[in-house]
């Protein structure tokens, strides 16, 4: 009975069940069409998009930034290259990984606070979320080779070969070259989109001197590359790629062997020196010492080193050629005579008689020239000739006097004094060549008769950069054709040609006697600087000045440092030779050095020496005296020098293997390793 | 038994025909399900090496998961169903068990509770309720008169509701979904009466709105808000989807190529080796490699549900359909919301994600499938 309505229920169950199994099917069926429906929508349809969206993934455009120009002095030497360094950059799509990253980093190689500072603030200025930022600059070889193990712990960390400004002569060229560093957050956002395009690739720009100035052909033009890249953003592998185009090469009237001779010449003592190609305006030689390392700037200078820069009483950071204004003091004597000249309230062969003192009629005050402290009384009978040779301050008080500011204060632009000599670096400083306007909105003051005394003798309120006088004497070499001074001989293959800025008209004769008594400074026989001009072998036509130093001193950086030594007098001295075809001009000037003749003439006279002869000196050896030209004497002595300072490093490098045997038990490998290093310098 | 006096009747022509037959009895395998899974096996992995970023190790590792799955589906085939049905209680109480375990000692992983580790060895008991789930609501309906009364459907929602509950808890959306739709898919095939379906409809309607704000995690939610808008959180939760529709989109009809897809290449696509695995092989193969698997997939439910309809019993026919039936489950939900109009799960491929213990379970579900189609002749031949 069972088994049959068992039986009966089987039949009845499976029908059931086929039914059922029917339903699932048709609805399996209906399922399954609405799946390839979606995926004949995602990949036939839209399949354009979704092509597109996988691409823009994948894809990325990467600017390949151009190599920056080099600088070559006008021989050939490299003043500015780039140089590989060995750069790490995190890419850091995600916070938390970044700091694991960060972490792991930490134990491979050394990473500053400083460095982590710059990092975060440069993530923050990162104009894609996926740019790689950089971490560290300037990786040792060991340090790529620790990274290199770990690459696989480290996604997202890039090593780069990136080129970096390197200047080889460090802080002999500082105040010219200038020197590349970060684009600033600042300077960003003053970029205009084709700055912004053009600055895509590229991590630094020109921050002062030539850098700055030729910025724009130095950087040259950017290409560009795709790249297809991981969702970390890690680069895969390049697709295709626009190159970048090099900048141009600049080669500059500079010249090496000059630039040298002018720093061993000036013997360490601090101060400037600009010697100009008179010919053309090209700026030969141009020294502000003391220096700084350029070098320290382009990846970005620490906190620690800057200030030490800032603060150091010295101040290297100070532009002296370009920027530091002096009174010229008597080196403006010569361009005062042929203003007296021109304008006709002398003649080259009028003459007064100097007894030494000199008074305006009204006042009580005695102007006294410097020979009545030397000699007791003044220069006797002195023309124009004479008065240069000599330097006699009575005859351009009486000049100046009759002649009046407004007519002296016509002359100076002549020769480039009281405007901008429109030199190719900037922060160029334009000093005073006074005039009544001027003391009235400078000074709120009238102007006194004894103010154009004071000015006749290069006092007072004039003031003048080593710039200016080095433009000054060359526009005098070349009878009043004005050249701008200009340190750019070519960009790339292109001549950059001399610019002639103004031209002063005047009669020959003017001229005559006014070099005729700068080259008598040199060699008359009372000349202020005959001694420079011991053994010469060509003609010099040169003037002495003296700034004081108490103009200055009103800077508080000069207060700060109360020395005695800080108190003197500054040296000046302007110089061109030969006189018959002038081909250089130099202007000297050497800070608290007091005498002109003595000390900053034989300056100038090693520059013309150098430049004229090839007795070129070289920085850190023996400066033979004046006019002393015996090279196996020189060499002797050179010998000898490079002798006792190996002596003295030796002894040196005992000392301290000494005190660091003492000091701590530390290595003895260090110290040795130290010894040997001292021992090779 | 006519079977045989045709056959005899007929020796030249059908001997290779029945060797072969004879063959698969003896070793209880269905050939056609077997190439079909070999088939599928071949797929996964090629599928698998480029996922992984042409990561060997992870290749042979899912291989040899394989060769485990492989051996278990034979033995369990072995087995014969009788003794399957009247072991199916003890499974349910030991998967019940084992789950308890978990909630209380189970470690926790990727923010859920789904491991046990017993010595070296580390498992899912959810994937054991995956069979014992069907198993023994299967064993329970076929035991009474179908289509089943009330009383029993309420017994079955319970058996099915207590596990599916501990997995949720875990919480694991994806498995419980499956070990539910299991043990729902026998009740249907058993015969359900369309007013309880209906009534359940009806029912489930009116609880998404406490489901949604009381039972699911706030990370669930989201999976749902993401795929009804993916641009809402295109970097966060929407990243997944966006990527994925991505891949699955830029394959256009055939594909990048193998080892072409560039999306996973360079890691855009998230789990590209696991539960997103069809957006690679979409990118890769296109829509026809899509639409080549799919028909694999088809012709292994067909062929599950032809098992089915051929069982004799009614627990075989049960257990053959909600396996087949459950097997589709897997792959719609997967293949659905990888493109997007499936709320994200947790549900692997089935046979290609990259998974060990999810790919044995599968087979021990071919296993019983291939027990069944070979059962029904042992049946049969008593009773000639």
């Amino acid at each position: 009975m069972q088994e049959v309505h068992q039986f009966k229920d089987h039949q009845r169950e499976a029908r059931l069940f086929r039914n059922r199994v029917v339903v699932m099917a048709v609805f399996m069926i209906l399922l399954a069409c609405t799946l390839v429906y979606r995926y004949y929508d995602l990949q036939i349809v839209n399949y354009e998009e979704y092509a597109t969206q996988s691409d823009r993934n994948r894809v990325h455009v990467q600017p390949v930034p151009p190599t920056r120009g080099l600088i070559f002095d006008r021989n050939g030497a490299l003043l500015a290259d780039n140089k590989a360094s060995f750069t790490l950059s995190v890419v850091s799509a995600d916070a938390t990984e970044l700091n694991n990253t960060i972490e792991l980093l930490k134990g491979l190689i050394e990473i500053t606070p400083s460095d982590l500072g710059k990092f975060y603030k440069a993530q923050k200025q990162r104009r894609h979320k996926l740019d790689p930022v950089p971490l560290r600059f300037r990786l040792t070889e060991d340090e790529i080779a620790h990274l290199a193990v770990n690459q696989h712990l480290l996604d997202g960390v890039e090593v780069n070969a990136e080129l970096v400004r390197n200047y080889p002569y460090a802080d002999m060229f500082a105040h010219v070259i200038g020197y590349t560093g970060s684009i600033s957050e600042k300077e960003m956002d003053a970029f205009t989109p084709e700055q912004l395009q053009r600055y895509s690739g590229t991590h630094a720009m020109g921050k002062n001197g030539i850098e700055a100035s030729y910025e724009d052909v130095l950087l040259g033009e950017v290409g560009s590359q795709n790249v297809e890249t991981n969702a970390r953003g890690r680069v895969m592998r390049i697709l295709d790629r626009i190159d970048s185009k090099q900048g141009s090469d600049l080669r500059l009237h500079l010249d090496v062997r000059l630039q040298e001779t002018a720093v061993a010449a000036m013997r360490g003592r601090r101060g400037a020196v600009v010697a100009i190609d008179v010919k053309t305006g090209g700026v030969l030689a141009a020294v502000s010492y003391p220096g700084f390392d350029p070098n320290l700037f382009v990846t970005g200078i620490g906190y620690r080193d800057y200030k030490n820069l800032n603060e150091d009483v010295d101040t290297p950071l100070f532009n002296r050629f370009l920027q530091a204004q002096y009174p010229p003091g008597s080196t403006v004597k010569p361009i005062l005579g042929l203003a007296g000249l021109d304008s006709g309230f002398t003649d080259v062969n009028r003459a007064i008689s100097d007894r030494g003192v000199f008074t305006l009629p009204g006042s009580s005050r005695i102007w006294r020239d410097w020979s009545l402290a030397k000699t007791g009384g003044g220069h006797g009978r002195v023309d124009l000739k004479v008065a240069i040779s000599q330097s006699c301050d009575t005859y351009f008080w009486d000049l100046g006097n009759r002649m009046g500011i407004d007519k002296i204060s016509e002359y100076g632009h002549y020769f480039g004094m009281g405007i901008l000599t429109g030199i190719d670096i900037p922060h160029e400083r334009k000093g005073i060549w006074p005039s009544r306007e001027w003391k009235r909105a400078a000074r709120r003051e009238a102007w006194y008769p004894g103010d154009t005394v004071n000015i006749s003798i290069g006092q007072g309120n004039m003031l003048a950069t080593p710039m200016q006088l080095a433009v000054m004497t060359s526009t005098i070499a070349n009878h009043g054709v004005r050249y701008r001074p200009q340190f750019i001989q070519k960009i790339g293959d292109q001549v950059h040609e001399p610019i002639v800025e103004e031209v002063f008209d005047t009669k020959p004769e003017y001229w005559d006697a006014v070099i005729g008594g700068m080259e008598e400074v040199m060699h008359g026989a009372r000349g202020t600087a005959r001694k420079a001009s011991d053994r010469a072998e060509y003609r010099m036509a040169g003037k002495s000045g003296t700034a004081q130093v108490v103009a200055i001193a009103q800077n508080a950086k000069y207060n700060s440092a109360l020395l005695k030594e800080r108190h003197r007098d500054h040296a000046l001295f302007v110089a061109f030779a030969p006189v018959e075809a002038p081909e250089i001009a130099v202007a000297v000037m050497l800070e608290n050095a007091e005498g002109g003749s003595s000390q900053a003439a034989p300056v100038a006279r090693a520059m013309m020496d150098a430049r004229l002869l090839g007795y070129y000196l070289k920085a850190d050896e023996f400066v033979p005296p004046v006019g002393f030209h015996h090279a196996a004497i020189i060499k002797r002595a050179n010998n000898y020098i490079a002798e006792r300072k190996a002596v003295r490093v030796a002894k040196e490098a005992e000392l301290t293997a000494k005190s660091a045997l003492n000091a701590a038990a530390s290595s003895s490998s260090s110290s040795a390793a130290s010894g040997s290093g001292a021992g090779n310098e | 038994m006519s079977k045989q006096d045709f056959l005899r009747r007929m020796p030249e022509a059908a001997s290779a025909f029945s060797r072969r037959a004879r063959l698969a009895e003896r070793l209880h395998i269905d050939f056609f399900l077997l190439l079909l899974l070999m088939l599928l096996t071949v797929i996964g992995l090629t599928v698998l090496y480029s996922a992984s970023g042409h990561n060997l190790p992870s290749v042979e590792k899912q291989g040899t998961f394989f060769v485990i799955a492989y051996a278990t589906m034979f033995v369990v085939a072995q087995v014969p169903v009788d003794f399957i049905r009247r072991t199916a209680p003890f499974a349910y109480v030991g998967g019940v068990v084992l789950l308890l375990a978990v909630t209380i000692f189970g470690d926790i992983s990727m923010g859920a509770q789904r491991w046990l580790q017993i010595g070296s060895f580390r498992f899912q008991p959810s994937e054991i309720m995956k069979l014992a789930m069907p198993i023994t609501v299967a064993a329970y309906l076929s035991r009474g008169f179908l289509p089943p009364r009330f009383r029993q459907v309420v017994i079955v929602l319970g058996l099915i509701g207590l596990p599916t509950a501990l997995i949720i808890e875990q919480p694991d959306l994806g498995t419980s979904i499956l070990v539910a739709t299991s043990g729902v898919m026998v009740l249907f095939f058993s015969g359900l009466l369309w007013r309880y379906i209906a009534a359940a409809v009806v029912m489930f309607g009116a609880s998404l709105w406490p489901i949604w704000h009381f039972m699911l995690h706030d990370y669930q939610r989201q999976r749902v808000l993401t795929m009804l808008d993916p641009t809402q959180d295109p970097l966060g939760t929407g990243w997944n989807i966006i990527q994925s529709k991505t891949a699955i989109g830029s394959g256009g009809l055939s594909g990048k190529g193998w080892m072409e897809g560039t999306q996973s290449r360079l890691d855009f696509l998230p789990e590209g080796h696991t539960d997103f695995i069809i957006a690679v092989m979409s990118e890769e193969f296109g829509l026809l490699g899509v639409i080549l698997l799919l028909s694999i997939y088809a012709m292994v439910i067909i062929r599950g549900l032809m098992i089915a309809v051929n069982s004799q019993n009614s627990f075989g026919r049960l257990l053959a359909a909600s396996i087949s039936s459950t097997f589709f489950v897997y792959v719609f939900v997967n293949m659905g919301m990888v493109s997007g109009i499936v709320p994200v799960v947790g549900v692997p491929l089935p046979l290609i994600s990259q998974g060990g213990t999810a790919i044995v379970a599968l087979f021990a579900g071919f296993g019983l499938l291939m027990a069944i189609s070979t059962e029904k002749k042992r049946v049969m031949t008593p009773q000639a």
